[in-house]
């Protein structure tokens, strides 16, 4: 984890070491600094309110970056996380509205828990749609997921013929009320959504460092063959990464239909973006192998707390899109800017001890 | 430059005027390795130049220098007698040299003729390439080898004995005068080695030299005219061929000098530990890589597996750990068999593979030295069935450091920071790490500096002593002599001879790894 990276060497002199570590702490620093620029120049940034209100957005996009993160260590690329985020927010909220229809003069309605869980369900099944058109079909990821994204929008599309299930307040008699806990609830005063973020994140912060699987992951990104032979079931890490990125998807399904308490089928429309370049500002490698959850968060929030400076400044949209792009470049000029200057210095250290 | 008048004298061999390339007193270094020293070397026009030696001796080095991939460091090349230059291998190309490496050049996604013409399109103007024109003129070339291709053909729809002969096509089509050919037939079927001597023999009636590079003495024999013998980068013999025998050959790639091996480990072999039973694998291109294969090993043996490139060693390894589905045959470990495929089972079981590429197949460059060498064993450091305990992690990591040797400042560095020795070392211990009872170690001292090798062998035999059946593979002659307590020679597929140490010779393994090629029953077919 990025934390890691915190401790910096106390005695390490050496002005190459010492712009080695400034370039590691690069998203830290470009953190910082857009936290230091809006609170001088937007009026109310530092509001507690408005930190919670940004922390909910950047906590939309953080759960996508996180499944990205790892679909990218493995060398991947999940496209259709959007698409999952509109699907399974028409799911939750056509259950909730109108229930199973069996065509037989019944129809099921599941409670608000059952409904929450069918969804998560549907976003992993989707993932594992895209693990599976690419380990037993070969299908290369970018084209696998790039299908899934227009099935996905198509079926949200279908399920309403294109309208919004509107108002799901749910009925007590059916005990789907309470759905927009999740959304806008709050537990210790931190919305509900930011609870789950913090899980979900020491979760697969964990799981990337302690569970076997989890290491598999950069070795399956950083060497697939060499992965293969020393008995990696690759196929079954590939399943997973796709899998938690969908299930990650639905989760921003899930809050996004619950903080407006209606679902639209174009929710979620270019998120897949949002979240690889979170992944990106983060460390993440696109060829795979080298990334964090914590910088990805990290990340993750550089580019919200960006966006929603700029709004709060007023500058124009497009101009918002401009700057954001340039960020990621730089971003991604310094990250192999660090890796060039890291191997210097390890081979000057090598040299040194001859 | 240096000008020792030349210590080997090859002008007493026959006459000058045949002289059409010469190498004066040639030496390359590399950051501080030296290649090749001091050669001496003439061909001959409308002649077979052979080369031989074993791998890492530097016949390619040489070979690489009159192509113009790579400049000599001392030392000068005549062409015709005029002292000449090549900064390229394009180069060398307008001076009439062609090379045809081992690995063949081709792009599989294009027709033979594109293929030949690959830069140098024929073209009408603005109106692009002249596919027809470059056709017929591929086409012609492709008669002349008498090749029964056509020209419009997608090469990756060849079989690879015919991709050579494209790659023969192309050097033709630059009106070559000398024709390097590296290891031609390591691929190659019985029928197709025959055309492609066939093609040889025609050109060489058409006075082009011709450069043939091979381990195979049989084919040497047969369509060689000059010898000439590298070992450890200098020449230590040239001779005509009919003047000389196999054995001659022999004693001069490999010298008197005895390297520096651990000395064996006089322990009692325990009972079978291993046995492969009719393992057979198809070649992509037909034909079997693996041909029913049977080998059997005790505990505390080193079993050496000796063959030349291509002789399906590789292949075999890999069919032992289940990488190939499609393989066919029986894996037994400890008596009982290993019916699962897959290799995660198969290590389970107690099978490791240290394989050939390190780069490639081995290691996960972007990882630390520690996740490396833990990759392939995580298991054994989980409880709770999902938690990884650093301390046993760590402790397992120390131990392995110190056991190899492996000379890592800190482990959490990348594994891309130390030596090629010390990479190669954490590759055995991740190996040894899932606590095998079968080591398959594929050319275990490839590409690694002398003290690494060393270190690698003790721990080979420090193993053995430890009751592993060890099966290693190598291309190095007195390696599986002097590491192994049986040997097997590997040639096409099959196992042509198996041999205790003590009844080994040289020239028995080199004669037995070039068997194969003629279609005929071998003995070693069925081995104990």
């Amino acid at each position: 984890m990025t934390t890691a990276t915190t401790t910096t060497p106390a005695a390490s002199a050496d002005s190459g070491s010492l712009l080695l570590t400034l370039m590691k702490l690069r998203t830290f620093i470009a953190l910082f600094a857009v936290i230091a620029f809006f609170s001088a120049f937007a009026p109310n940034f530092l509001s507690t309110a408005n930190i919670i209100l940004m922390s909910k957005h950047v906590a939309l996009n953080a759960f996508l970056a996180m499944g990205m993160t790892f679909v990218i260590i493995t060398g991947g690329i999940d496209l259709s996380v959007g698409s999952i985020v509109g699907l399974c927010g028409m799911v939750a909220g056509g259950l909730i509205l109108n229930g199973i229809d069996l065509q037989i003069g019944y129809t099921i309605y599941f409670n608000i828990v059952e409904v929450c869980l069918i969804t998560l369900a549907v976003g992993i099944l989707i993932g594992a749609v895209n693990g599976l058109l690419i380990t037993r079909l070969n299908v290369a990821p970018f084209i696998a997921t790039l299908g899934t994204l227009y099935v996905a929008r198509g079926l949200a599309l279908l399920s309403s013929d294109g309208q919004t299930f509107p108002n799901l307040v749910g009925k007590p008699e059916l005990a789907t009320t309470g759905f927009g806990f999740l959304g806008s609830g709050r537990i210790i005063g931190l919305p509900v959504s930011i609870w789950i973020l913090i899980v979900v994140a020491l979760a697969a912060a964990y799981f990337a460092r302690y569970v076997p699987l989890g290491r598999q992951i950069f070795a399956v990104g950083g060497n697939e063959r060499a992965a293969r032979m020393s008995g990696i079931r690759v196929n079954r890490v590939k399943m997973f990464v796709y899998m938690f990125s969908g299930f990650c998807a639905a989760i921003v399904g899930i809050v996004i239909s619950s903080e407006l308490m209606a679902a639209h089928p174009a929710t979620g429309n270019s998120f897949e973006l949002n979240a690889i370049a979170a992944a990106v500002l983060g460390g993440t490698s696109m060829s795979g192998g080298r990334g964090t959850i914590g910088g990805t968060i990290i990340g993750a929030f550089v580019i919200g707390i960006l966006s929603d400076g700029l709004v709060m400044m007023g500058v124009s949209s497009f101009w918002q899109m401009v700057i954001k792009g340039i960020v990621i470049i730089v971003a991604v000029v310094v990250d192999q800017a660090q890796r060039r200057l890291q191997q210097q210095v390890a081979l000057m250290q090598l040299a040194k001890k001859g | 430059m240096a000008s020792h008048s030349s210590m080997a004298s090859p002008s007493s061999i026959d006459a000058q005027d045949d002289i059409i390339l010469q190498l004066e007193d040639v030496t390359k270094v590399y950051s501080g390795i030296v290649a090749v020293k001091n050669a001496t070397l003439s061909l001959r026009r409308g002649a077979v130049n052979v080369l031989v030696g074993e791998n890492g001796a530097g016949k390619s080095t040489l070979m690489r220098m009159i192509a113009g991939v790579e400049r000599p460091s001392l030392g000068r090349i005549l062409l015709d007698a005029k002292p000449v230059e090549f900064h390229s291998p394009a180069d060398a190309q307008k001076h009439g040299i062609g090379m045809v490496f081992q690995e063949l050049n081709l792009f599989g996604n294009l027709s033979v003729a594109e293929n030949i013409f690959a830069t140098r399109e024929i073209v009408r103007g603005f109106l692009g390439i002249d596919h027809n024109a470059q056709i017929e003129k591929a086409n012609l070339f492709l008669d002349r080898l008498d090749a029964g291709i056509s020209a419009e053909t997608m090469v990756e729809d060849l079989p690879i004995g015919q991709q050579q002969l494209v790659e023969i096509a192309k050097a033709l089509s630059l009106d070559t005068r000398i024709l390097i050919l590296d290891e031609p037939t390591s691929a190659l079927s019985a029928a197709e080695v025959d055309i492609l001597f066939k093609v040889i023999a025609e050109l060489k009636a058409q006075g082009v030299a011709i450069v043939y590079i091979s381990h195979r003495l049989e084919e040497l024999m047969r369509i060689g005219d000059h010898i000439t013998v590298l070992r450890d980068g200098q020449i230590t013999g040239q001779a005509l061929v009919k003047d000389i025998d196999t054995r001659w050959i022999v004693r001069s790639m490999i010298g008197s000098d005895a390297k520096d091996f651990a000395k064996s480990v006089d322990h009692t072999l325990g009972r079978e530990a291993f046995r492969a039973e009719d393992i057979s694998l198809a070649r992509r291109t037909g034909g079997l890589a693996v041909d029913h294969l049977s080998i059997s090993v005790r505990a505390g043996e080193v079993l050496g597996i000796y063959g030349l490139m291509g002789a399906g060693r590789s292949e075999f390894f890999e069919c032992v750990m289940g990488q190939h589905p499609h393989a066919t045959g029986r894996i037994y470990v400890d008596g009982a068999e290993i019916a699962a495929r897959d290799t995660p089972t198969r290590i389970k079981r107690g099978l490791a593979l240290i394989p050939e590429d390190r780069q490639r197949e081995g290691l996960v460059q972007v990882l630390s030295i520690a996740a490396n060498l833990t990759l392939a064993s995580l298991d054994r450091f989980v409880r709770f069935k999902f938690h990884i305990t650093g301390e046993r992690e760590r402790s397992a990591i120390a131990d392995a450091i110190r056991d190899l040797a492996i000379k890592a400042p800190n482990p959490d560095f990348d594994v891309t920071s130390m030596s090629g020795g010390n990479q190669q070392k954490v590759v055995i211990g991740k190996a040894l790490m899932t606590k095998p009872k079968v080591l398959l170690m594929d050319e275990p001292s490839r590409g690694i500096d002398v003290g690494a090798k060393a270190d690698v062998f003790r721990t080979m035999r420090r193993l053995a002593g430890e009751g592993l059946a060890i099966l290693f593979s190598t291309s190095d002659l007195e390696e599986v002599m002097a590491l192994s307590d049986r040997i097997a020679v590997m040639s096409n597929g099959r196992i042509t001879t198996i041999l205790d140490r003590a009844d080994a010779s040289e020239e028995a393994i080199v004669q037995a790894a070039s068997i194969g090629h003629k279609s005929t029953q071998t003995s070693g077919d069925h081995a104990p």
